[in-house]
Order: C-alpha cells, then structure tokens, then sequence
C-alpha cells in the first residue's frame, strides 16, 4: 500500500450566490467585436461549457436584454479533441477542463471572461477556424510513409523508453494554446511548436527516420524553425504536457547536424 | 483516369478514416464529410486499447478463443460469420498500427505489450498509454491526410451530412451536406456513400459520447428506407464520472490494471475510504464472480453496480460506488494509466493515485445501429455502413477494446466492399435528372421551415426532457409500462418539436438550426430504441428487464430490424447467424467451459 501523503485541492468555500460571464461577441469574421455579461445562479462543479449550455438555453444579458445565444465549438469535453478551446480569464485552455470553482478561486470574484483565440479567423463569437495548424502537419510530412496498408506483419522493434518519449508528442491534439501563447507565431510567418513536435514525433520512429530529410526541410523556409526565440510560452500553457521546448532543441540538433554532416552520408 | 471512382464517406473517426485509406490506397477518391475536423473525432475518447489474439504471452491465445469471447460476451445475438472474420484480422490491424508509429506501449524486449480487458481471461488488449484511440485516430489522421496531399481525399470538415440523394429505383447516389458556418447545401454525387459516423449518445442527453455523437446522419438514412438493428441494445458502461455537462468515461482499463470496485459494508460508514480496513469493505463483484471478478462484461458490472446503490448501499447513500486503484503504486498507475487518472483529478479535484475514485454506470455505446450485410452493405443500394453506426459485431454487449478493432474493421471491409459495388452500377443519367437539385430544395425547405417556425418550445429544454426520459426508462433496467410511456413521452416530443423557436437571429455558424435538426432525427432514433426494447420480452446482455429475468433463444435469438413510417417504426426479427459458435448459457461466476 502507496502511502504517499498528497496535497489536498483547495477548494471555493464561500462561493458568490451569482456568477457573472463576460463573453466577447462578434456577428461574423470581420465584424467587429463588443462584450456581453450574463449572470447564472452559482451550482457545484459547474464548467465554462455547462455554464455556456445554460446561457445557450434563454439568451439574455444581465441587463435584461434578449441576445442570440453564445457560439462556441465543443466535442469530447474531456480534454482530448482540443475543439473548446478559447482564452478564459486571459489565459488560452480548453473550456471543458475549467472549472467555475477553480476559476473563481484564481481570480478572487464571480466574473469569468471568455474570449476567442486571437491567433486565428475569428468565425463567429468564440469559434475560431484553427484548419492551417492541419496545413502545417501537411508541410512536415507529419506521418510514416507505409508502403501500403496490406499485412506487412509487425513494426520494428522499439525501447518501452522511446515509445514512452514519442507517446508524449503524440498527445497533442492540435489545439492551438502553444501557437496563441507564442510570441512569434502570427500572420504566417512561423510554423510553431506543434508543427515542429510533430515533425520530431516521426523522426524518432525507426521508420520515419529514414525520410527525416523531407521532415527537416519543412522546417527550413522563411517560416521555418529559425523563427523560434525561446520564449518557452508554449510550454506552459500547453494541456498535453507535450514537451514542446525540448522537441525544438532537439530538431534544431538534427538540423544543425544534418547540415554539418549529411554530406558524409551520401 | 477513366476508372477511378468517387466514394463519399460521412463520419472522419476511426472507421471513417480506415475506409479513406483503403479506398485512396486502391486508387479511387474520397469525399470525406466530417462535422468536426477528423482529427477531433470521438474516436480520441476511447481509452483502454484495441483487442488482438497475437498471442505473444504464451497465454495459448487465438483467435478463435477471441471470437468465442466475444460472441459469449455479446450474449449471442451477433451473427458470428463477420465477427470470426474481424477477430481473424485482429492481429494484422494492430501490427498496421505498429508500423504506421503508433507509441503502443512496450515490454523488455521492445515488441507490444498487452493488457486485460473486461470479458476475457487473456492478456490480449494492445495500448498507448490510456488514450489509445486519441492514438489509433491519429495514426489513420496522418495517413489520411498524406492522401489529401496526393489528392486522392477531399475533406469537407464542418459539414453535416443532412440526407441520402436517392434515384428513382432506390439507389443511393450521393448525399446533401450542409456547410455549419454558412448554412450553404450542398449536394455530393457519388458511386457509393459510406457511413461511418458513430454512435448516437446524446439521444441520452448526458452519456460518455461527444457532443457530435448525434446518430442524425444514421436516422436520416432510416428516413429514408435504411434498415436500422438492434437499436434498443445500449451500452451502459459501469464507471462513468457524472458531471454537469457530461458523462466522462473512466476506462475499463482502470479495473484491467487491478482496479477493485467496492463499498462499506455498512452504508452508514462515513469514515474517509482509506481509513476503512479491508474487512469492513464489499468487494461485491469479487464476491459474485470470483472467477472474472471487477472483470466481468459491462453490462453485468453496470446492473451490479446499479442494483447495489438502488439497495442503498452506494458510498454516502448516493449513486455512486469506489473505484479502487490506491493499492498500486503511484509510479505504475502514472505509466499504464496516466491519461485517465488526470482526466478524474481535472474534473473531480481528487488524485486517484491516493483516493478512491467514485464512479456510477453512463450511456456509452450503441451496439445497435444500420443493419448491414457481411459486406457492410445496407439494405439501400449503394449505401454501407462502419463502426459503431453499424450494428454487426457486438450483439447483445460489447466487450472493452473491441470497439476500435470494430471500427477499423467495419472500414476494412466496408471500403474493397463499396468500391466492387461502384464498379459494377449502372451509372444514370443522375446528373440531369434533378434528384441532386430535388434533394436539395427538399432539405432547404426544411432548414427554412425550422428558421420560420415561432410555436415558442425551446429546443434544448426539449434535448434535456428526451434525455431525461430515456436515461430514466430506457438503459439499465427496463419495464414495459415505462417503456410505453416513454414512447407516449417522445410522441409528445415530436409534436412539441414542431412549435419550435429557433433563438438566433444571426444565423451565420448558428448552431440552433443544425441542433433543430439533429434533435428531429434523434427522436426518431429514441422512438426506435425504446420500442425495439418493449418488443423485446427477455432479457440478453444490455438489455434487462426484471419481469422477463431469461434470455429466450427460441423467440429472441433474432436482430431486431426497424423500418421507418410516419407513425411508428415497424418492427420485424431475423435470424442470427449462429453457425460457429453454439449458443450456451452466460455465466461468468466461474470460468468458462469450453
């Protein structure tokens, strides 16, 4: 028996009897932006999406105005399609994974606010079109390349420690915190981290490694890796714990070395 | 290219995808219509692993001892032909996933490494960590999307599949969508359509499903003459964590690594769960079935479970019962189940390493849904069907780790299947003919008919009654009074849905109208269910009920196939498929004979 002693959450004891949601709105992309406060009666474990289910239901501002409902995407709700995610209270998260109490308990009131990512087309209220971060994997050549799906029997025999490392790249479910969170990535002028982990998740399969070239060279334009300026944002906000800062160093290794050597091995 | 085909495939996860693959790899094209992006699909949420006799052990495992395992779990009502054929393929599709780089956990030597599921006594369920279909999905992403550069697949991800294009003979020839953002229709021509777009949890309102899983696509095709099965065969999964919003699924794999389930032995114990000594707890799935203990079938665990707080025995008189994994080490929890464990300490506070975690039955898995062949083909030409929208594997309950194996499967053979079909039809002149232009004005007509309706109902407080309603009378235990009333119920609810407001003005990316829509066809999904279930008067795997306590082979070894007409579904019996396996009574208090 594991007796390890382990900290207690800290919980909200004297929850607000109302909670306020500040929601920023906007009609359609290009339109522009304006806020919205809508109140709920405080209830127990309450999440920003059951919260946004409620406000869904009869539209109406504190003010006693009749609005249209919220507009948000959400799927799995258990933190693992990465589809809710927006700013909430100012930082870039999934919105199914917070929690009201823990919310409030952080900020030290009874106002949450919610806004969308600002690194993508805004398409309606917290909705965002996030479908370049599926562009960037294209531009790595994110997969192994089978020689076809017929029964080729197993696959190469692997370290439970490398299957450990790259099981913790391939958790990222392209949600986009590192890219909102990255100081540099804007206006496409940056791949950014997920691409790069991506790129690194497939250049340690003993398979992939023998196209890590075309990997590498996707990584080597205007919008490239050289982009980086370890700000390390990403990082921290990042939901999977993808080590995100160190598949970085680590590619930009196999770049440098590619570039100093690779002719030895031609 | 004169002989390459266009196939349309609705749904992105799992078997979705697996088919994309398969039909590029032969050389034809793919539209792949998705609601989300296909990466988001609900495929990420399974957990626990994917089901393969590979054997590696030395457990004498095969894959025959799988086909019995499953069709004997599945309480005999799956046609066996198809699942020998899956559980054949079983071993060939998880090496595929090894080679295409999925991170399946390892042992010493660096080959797979294998779990125990729920429902077998082998070590036969390959895994990534605890997010082993975030994995799967991935892998079949990745090649998917490596055909999107090659052309060979055009994605329309957030578009929604709203009806089937049929001919004039009742032939399946493409299918409308409607684009979220814009609401634009748009119709897709196509050789044959694939449909692989999972099951319909939120019939139930709260179940452990994605906010996607509708089933609006699959009851669109019963609309329209497609032949659903088994549709009053849900899938109650005993370890759910209840929350506001959803029902968040703790994997099985919690009890394959050793959880126990238990709770004081006197309902009135109020002491913390670790200050309770081992003799004072009720191990009572040990205690009943010591043979396959915490791992017998779902859907005995769930009536256990059910049935052991209904008697007031739940921790602090609730709903609710422990799963127990605190005796294990933190350091292997942390490695084999990771992934779960923070998903209960994100959403509930307490780390599972060190507490027990408190867990009560949610709907999970439709083994119900579009009757399909032993090619995946409907009854509709030119329509087939993959994955859970598809009824033919898993009977009467599914065994853990086999859904991903299903899916991948049901693609497998759904894609050779679709494109000998496309070969061979006789290709119309559909393209003059109007029946794209007739579908479409047909279902724009519809669209503006929910945008102009002002009756005042609120369509998500009528979500909320049909979930209520059938979670209440329709998943563990059922009576046929309530089952007739629920059908009342939602009668009622379909009339109500007809006096619908819509409540946004702005219907750019509005999501009220394809709500509206997909609440229409999940109530005829419901009325399907619950009618399959007063019709069925035994009681086999899922379904239970209390007056009718035996499983009945001589009536009801049959599927369950509903047609659609304006009043009601009509319901009819097939034979099943039992030439492999012979039926034998369920019994896992001891292991099994055989």
């Amino acid at each position: 028996m594991t007796t390890n002693a382990h900290i207690e959450k800290k919980r909200l004891d004297n929850p607000p009897a109302t909670i306020k949601f500040k929601i920023q709105r906007r009609e359609r992309e290009g339109a522009s932006a304006h806020w919205e406060t809508f109140e709920l009666q405080y209830r127990r474990n309450l999440n920003v999406i059951s919260a946004l289910m409620e406000i869904r239901k009869n539209p109406v501002t504190v003010d006693g105005k009749q609005t249209t409902p919220p507009v948000w995407d959400m799927s799995c709700l258990e933190q693992v399609c990465g589809i809710c995610t927006m700013v909430i209270d100012g930082k870039v998260r999934q919105s199914c994974s917070a929690l009201i109490d823990d919310l409030l308990l952080a900020s030290n009131s009874d106002t949450v606010s919610l806004a969308p990512m600002s690194k993508f087309p805004n398409v309606r209220d917290l909705k965002v079109d996030r479908s370049k971060m599926f562009d960037h994997l294209k531009q790595v050549n994110a997969w192994i390349e089978l020689d076809g799906s017929y029964d080729l029997g197993p696959g190469p025999h692997i370290s439970n420690a490398t299957a450990q490392e790259r099981y913790d790249l391939s958790r990222c479910m392209t949600c986009g915190c590192c890219l909102e969170a990255c100081p540099q990535y804007g206006d496409d002028n940056y791949i950014g981290p997920q691409a790069i982990a991506q790129a690194r998740l497939f250049n340690m399969h003993p398979t992939g490694q023998n196209t890590k070239e075309e990997r590498l060279n996707g990584l080597l334009g205007d919008d490239g890796i050289g982009n980086c300026g370890n700000a390390q944002n990403c990082i921290q906000v990042c939901p999977m714990s993808v080590p995100l800062t160190k598949a970085i160093y680590e590619t930009n290794r196999d770049i440098t070395v590619d570039a100093l050597f690779g002719w030895l091995k031609k | 290219m004169a002989t390459s085909l266009k196939i349309a495939i609705v749904g992105g996860g799992l078997a979705g995808l697996a088919a994309a693959m398969k039909i590029a790899e032969a050389g034809h094209e793919v539209d792949l219509i998705s609601v989300v992006p296909v990466k988001r699909s609900h495929s990420v949420c399974a957990q626990g692993g994917i089901n393969g006799a590979v054997n590696t052990k030395g457990e004498g495992d095969s894959p025959a001892k799988h086909l019995d395992d499953t069709v004997y779990g599945g309480d005999f009502l799956a046609n066996q032909p198809p699942v020998k054929r899956m559980t054949d393929m079983a071993p060939e599709i998880i090496y595929l996933f090894d080679r295409m780089g999925v991170p399946f956990s390892r042992t010493k030597e660096g080959l797979m490494d294998f779990r125990r599921f729920g429902g077998t006594l082998h070590h036969r369920t390959a895994f990534a960590g605890a997010s082993t279909g975030q994995q799967l999905l991935y892998a079949l992403d990745e090649q998917v999307r490596r055909w999107e550069v090659e052309k060979k697949v055009t994605k329309y991800e957030g578009w929604e599949m709203l009806s089937l294009v049929m001919d004039d003979h009742q032939v399946c020839r493409g299918l409308i969508a409607m684009n979220l953002q814009t609401l634009e229709l748009k119709s897709f021509a196509a050789d044959a359509v694939i449909m692989a777009t999972g099951g319909p949890g939120m019939v139930f309102g709260k179940s452990t499903n994605s906010q996607t899983c509708t089933g609006s696509a699959v009851a669109a095709c019963y609309q329209q003459g497609a032949r659903y099965a088994n549709g009053e065969f849900i899938q109650v999964h005993p370890t759910s964590i209840p929350g506001e919003d959803k029902l968040r699924l703790m994997s099985e794999s919690a009890r394959g690594e050793g959880g126990r389930v238990w709770v004081p032995r006197d309902p009135q114990d109020a002491r913390k769960p670790k200050d309770i000594p081992d003799g004072e707890r009720w191990y009572f799935l040990e205690e009943k079935y010591p043979a396959y203990g915490n791992l017998v079938p779902r859907d005995i665990a769930t009536r256990e479970i059910f049935q052991v707080c209904l008697e007031g025995h739940g921790v602090g008189g609730e709903n609710q019962v422990y799963l127990d994994l605190t005796h294990i080490p933190a350091e292997t929890l942390t490695r084999k189940l990771g992934a779960i464990l923070e998903i209960y300490e994100m959403f509930v506070g307490d780390d599972p390493r060190y507490v027990p975690m408190r867990i009560f039955p949610g709907v999970h898995y439709s083994m119900g849904g579009l009757w399909v062949d032993f090619e995946q083909r409907t009854n509709v030409p030119g329509l087939f069907a993959a994955g859970e929208c598809d009824y033919s594997i898993h009977g009467a309950n599914r065994l853990g780790a086999n859904s991903l194996l299903s899916c991948v499967y049901g693609g497998f053979v759904a894609a050779p299947s679709a494109i000998e079909y496309a070969k061979n039809v006789e290709r119309g002149s559909t393209e003059t003919n109007g029946i794209y232009d007739a579908e479409l004005k047909k279902q724009q007509a519809l669209n503006d008919e929910i945008i102009g309706s002002e009756g005042g109902e609120n369509q998500y407080k009528l979500h909320e009654e049909m979930g209520k309603v059938m979670t209440d009378n329709v998943t563990v235990v059922r009576y046929n009074d309530r089952l007739q009333a629920t059908d009342d119920k939602l009668v009622e609810l379909q009339d109500r849905f007809k006096k619908i407001s819509i409540n946004d003005s702005n219907l750019w990316a509005t999501q009220a109208v394809p709500h509206a829509r997909q609440l229409r066809n999940m109530l005829d999904l419901a009325r399907v269910i619950t009618l399959g279930a007063l019709n069925r008067d035994e009681s086999r795997g899922a379904h239970y009920k209390p007056d009718f306590p035996d499983r009945d082979d001589e009536k009801f070894m049959k599927t369950t196939v509903a047609e659609y007409s304006a009043e009601a579904p009509v319901l009819s019996y097939e034979a099943v498929d039992v030439s492999l396996v012979e039926p034998r009574k369920r019994d896992y208090s001891a292991k099994k004979k055989g």
